[in-house]
């Protein structure tokens, strides 16, 4: 049987960097496909090649009913190849018809067919979710995640062109990128189950993911990138998940058994645990849940160590720092803070919510300051002027733009203002983060530094290499639920990656 | 095209105090005003304290808007407030109070509301647009039925010396110290760097313990005393308490404060920048006057002076990022 995607040596390079390094991807016709990597691996630019959002350099992409190389994701569905978002992109105040035929609205003479889209949503929406299952009528936004994940699903077939023919739908390729990455498991389980009601009804599926389990239990087959190429594929229900795994981590899982990589402390086993039970605990949490995540928390952390915690994306993780501060109310449980000077928090998102990027390197480092009534420009000038001289940021002086700086000097803004306030206990999201390599050394060893001078610090990483090399103990976020800590001598990227994965 | 896009690569590099750019403009156009009237009667000597006096209501008023506009919000209360004030005034002086008293109820009050805006747009994160649009329609409602909807003649007790003609008129150099004061605020308290961090992000400062839906109901709140204030000023040119007064002031104070510097994002502004805005626009509307001017041209003028402060502030800043 022909393919109905057949992607054949696909190189793609920004610039001087090669991201994607001649891939090759053959999807049936009826088949769940997974396509798992690591973040940086390429999946994301394959997605996007597919979609036509970038031309690939060099390679062919057929389909079955000829060459294909779309110009743009309306070219890409006029040939019948749609993607669902890993973002939702759904208008949450329109109502879910209104956002199924979003841009294909059937009208004459610009009078919208109410009843012609209402067909053509019920049609949709009845292939995806069932009839009747979702009311048609309801705002996107009282729905549940899961619902809206089958909404948007329902509108990428319907924009597929599903309108003009009687039987079925008239696409033929289905990207879902991390569709469950913010579903339950009985959510995904259901999910899954339409999404093989949609193979069974002819169309490939490309399943974009990074959970091994999901591609155990609902996936043909699975082509594993790592570095812009393809390091393994096959039968999905048959092949070991430690195969599929050791695919993904590849070369790095020997460096760091060989502790040859010149930038990570070699050989760094943690603090001793006998040593550690005698150390003042600086933060617990007891059973602690948020709203939705995390579901379920606890642990001890104590003076001088850094308890790294791993998971994948929507495992919860950013959710349980920010529960902890108590940014997000916590539904159950409780956090104990015994810390005398208090708790801080390093933002993954640094424009979003770490940093004022419209002002300057002085005022960022001053905003969390308490202390008297009136503030002395000179003095928070200087105080700047002291931070930037202590982690070697590197800008023009304190009265520079925050937004101007490169990403590893903000982030190192960001550092800075929790050590001015001299907080105990840091929650670290994500630090490394759109930073260079030598700026992401520098943050890793600052921060063992501040656990060596008696700092409790949780480090939330999705580079396992990071946390392996960095933490004293680690614990995996898997769906909400923090997993038991183990001392870092006996975890390894596999484990971690297995354990977060499974 | 290079030329245009050096120029502004060349406007963008500078780096100078928010209020320099409006202080220029106040020069120029002071400047041409005082070359091209017929006898440079724009010149003489009665014609500053004038436009000192005329600027005064505008210039209390933009104190306090700076700081609305700073936390990224807008405050469209502003006229009807001013207009309620010069009613609690008058109705208190003229049923005997004394004029001591009259100005505390007027001003508290004029606080008071401001406080529960604040409460809207802080603790119920209701938009400040609605808020005070609503509040804007209400207060003038309810200075109307204060008044029965006519004007309320009383003795005005001496308060109409507040604001006489001349330098040394104690209204003008109330709203100076006004000013000083607000400026200090914002550039030299604690309070003055989170009702920026509030502004600039507030999210990040959230996260740094900065209790925002606080900062916003002291803004309002704050911001609506100096309206009340402003309405006492007003109280004294007019000398009777008239619910109909200040139609549309909130429109001058804002362009007064835009062109003072402020984009309306928030973030950013600058307390001398807006009193230079506000001085602005009265020497345009006098010198208009002397020129005799229909107002028509004064009006498209001022429009103009907006446009033009925008832009340069636009250019300044990177191009890519949106604020």
């Amino acid at each position: 049987m022909t393919s109905a995607l057949s992607v054949l040596g696909i190189e793609k390079s920004f610039g001087p960097v090669a991201v994607l390094r001649g891939i090759d991807l053959q999807v049936r016709r009826g088949e769940v496909h997974a396509v798992l990597g690591q973040n940086g691996a390429g999946k994301s630019t394959l997605m996007r090649i597919l979609l036509g959002l970038e031309r690939a350099d060099r390679g062919v992409i057929s389909l079955a009913d000829g060459p294909y190389a779309p110009r743009g994701p309306a070219d890409a569905r006029q040939r019948g190849v749609v993607m669902v978002p890993q973002e939702r992109t759904l208008c949450p105040a329109l109502d879910v018809v209104e956002n199924i035929v979003l841009g294909i609205e059937p009208s004459s003479q610009g009078v919208l067919r109410r009843g012609e889209a209402r067909a053509i949503a019920a049609r949709a929406l009845g292939l995806v979710a069932g009839d009747g299952r979702i009311p048609l009528g309801a705002r996107v936004r009282e729905l549940s995640v899961a619902d809206q994940q089958l909404v948007e699903i329902a509108r990428a077939l319907a924009q597929g062109g599903l309108g003009t023919l009687a039987a079925g739908v008239r696409a033929k390729v289905l990207v879902l990128d991390e569709p469950t990455a913010s579903l339950g498991k009985s959510d995904a389980d259901r999910l899954f189950l339409r999404v093989r009601a949609l193979a069974d009804a002819g169309l490939a599926i490309v399943l974009v993911t990074h959970f091994l389990s999901d591609v155990r239990e609902h996936a043909d087959g699975y082509t594993v990138l790592r570095d812009g190429k393809v390091c393994g594929s096959g039968d999905a229900k048959t092949t070991a998940p430690e195969k599929i795994v050791h695919a993904m981590l590849g070369r790095e899982l020997e460096t760091d058994r060989g502790g040859a990589d010149a930038e990570r402390a070699p050989g760094y086993r943690g603090v001793d645990a006998a040593d550690m039970k005698e150390r003042e605990p600086l933060l617990e949490l007891r059973a602690v849940a948020g709203k939705t995540k995390p579901r379920e928390a606890s642990f001890v952390l104590r003076r001088g160590e850094i308890l790294g915690i791993a998971g994948l994306v929507g495992s919860g993780r950013t959710e349980l720092l920010r529960t902890i501060l108590g940014l997000d109310p916590a539904s159950s449980g409780k956090v104990v803070l015994t810390a005398p000077r208090g708790i801080g928090l390093l933002s993954e998102d640094r424009g979003g919510e770490g940093l004022m990027l419209g002002r300057s390197v002085a005022d960022n480092i001053e905003l969390s300051a308490r202390g008297p009534f009136m503030v002395q420009p000179a003095r928070v000038h200087a105080e700047g002027a002291r931070w930037i001289a202590e982690l070697s940021i590197r800008a023009s002086g304190p009265a520079q733009r925050t937004g101007d700086l490169s990403g590893g000097n903000q982030q190192k803004v960001q550092i800075a203002r929790l050590l001015r306030e001299d907080y105990d206990v840091l929650l670290v999201d994500e630090p490394t983060r759109g930073i260079d390599v030598a700026s992401k050394a520098q943050v890793l060893e600052l921060l063992r530094t501040l656990a060596r001078r008696g700092k409790g610090v949780v480090l939330v990483s999705s580079q396992l290499e990071e946390l392996v090399a960095t933490c004293d103990r680690i614990a995996v976020l898997r769906r909400g639920v923090l997993l038991p800590s183990c001392p870092v001598s006996e975890w390894t990227e596999q484990k971690l990656l297995l354990e977060a994965a499974s | 095209m290079s030329g245009i896009t050096g120029t502004l690569d060349a406007i963008r590099s500078m780096r100078r105090p928010a209020w320099l750019g409006p202080l220029v403009a106040l020069l120029v156009v002071y400047a041409v005003f005082a070359i091209i009237t017929p006898e440079h009667s724009f010149l003489r000597a009665q014609n500053l304290p004038m436009m000192g006096r005329q600027t005064v209501v505008v210039a209390i008023c933009a104190l306090g808007m700076t700081l609305v506009i700073v936390t990224g919000g807008i405050d469209l209360s502003t006229g009807s407030l001013v207009a309620l004030t010069t009613v609690i005034i008058a109705k208190l002086l003229k049923s005997g109070s004394s004029p001591a008293f009259a100005i505390l109820c007027g001003v508290a009050v004029a606080a008071g509301v401001g406080a529960l805006i604040g409460f809207f747009v802080g603790r119920l994160r209701m938009m400040p647009f609605v808020v005070t649009l609503g509040a804007m329609t209400a207060l003038r409602g309810v200075a109307k039925g204060l008044a029965s909807e006519q004007k309320i003649d009383c003795d005005p007790h001496g308060l109409d010396r507040l604001l006489d003609a001349s330098l040394a008129s104690p209204g003008i150099w109330i709203a100076l110290g006004l000013a000083l004061a607000t400026a200090a605020l914002l550039d030299y308290t604690r309070f003055g760097r989170h009702v920026l961090a509030v502004g600039s992000n507030e999210a990040a400062a959230k996260l740094c313990g900065i209790n925002a839906a606080r900062v916003k109901i002291l803004v309002y709140a704050l911001s609506s005393m100096l309206a009340g204030v402003a309405g006492l000023m007003e109280f004294s040119t007019l000398t009777v308490g008239d619910p109909t007064d200040s139609f549309g002031l909130e429109l001058e104070v804002i362009a007064a404060v835009v062109i003072g510097g402020a984009p309306l994002s928030g973030g950013e502004g600058s307390i001398v920048g807006s009193v230079l805005g506000a001085l602005l626009m009265t020497v345009i509307r006098t010198g208009a006057v002397h020129m005799g001017m229909p107002s028509w041209v004064q009006e498209i003028v001022t429009g103009g002076i907006i446009f033009v402060a925008v832009a340069i502030d636009r250019a300044r800043r990177p191009p890519s990022r949106a604020s």
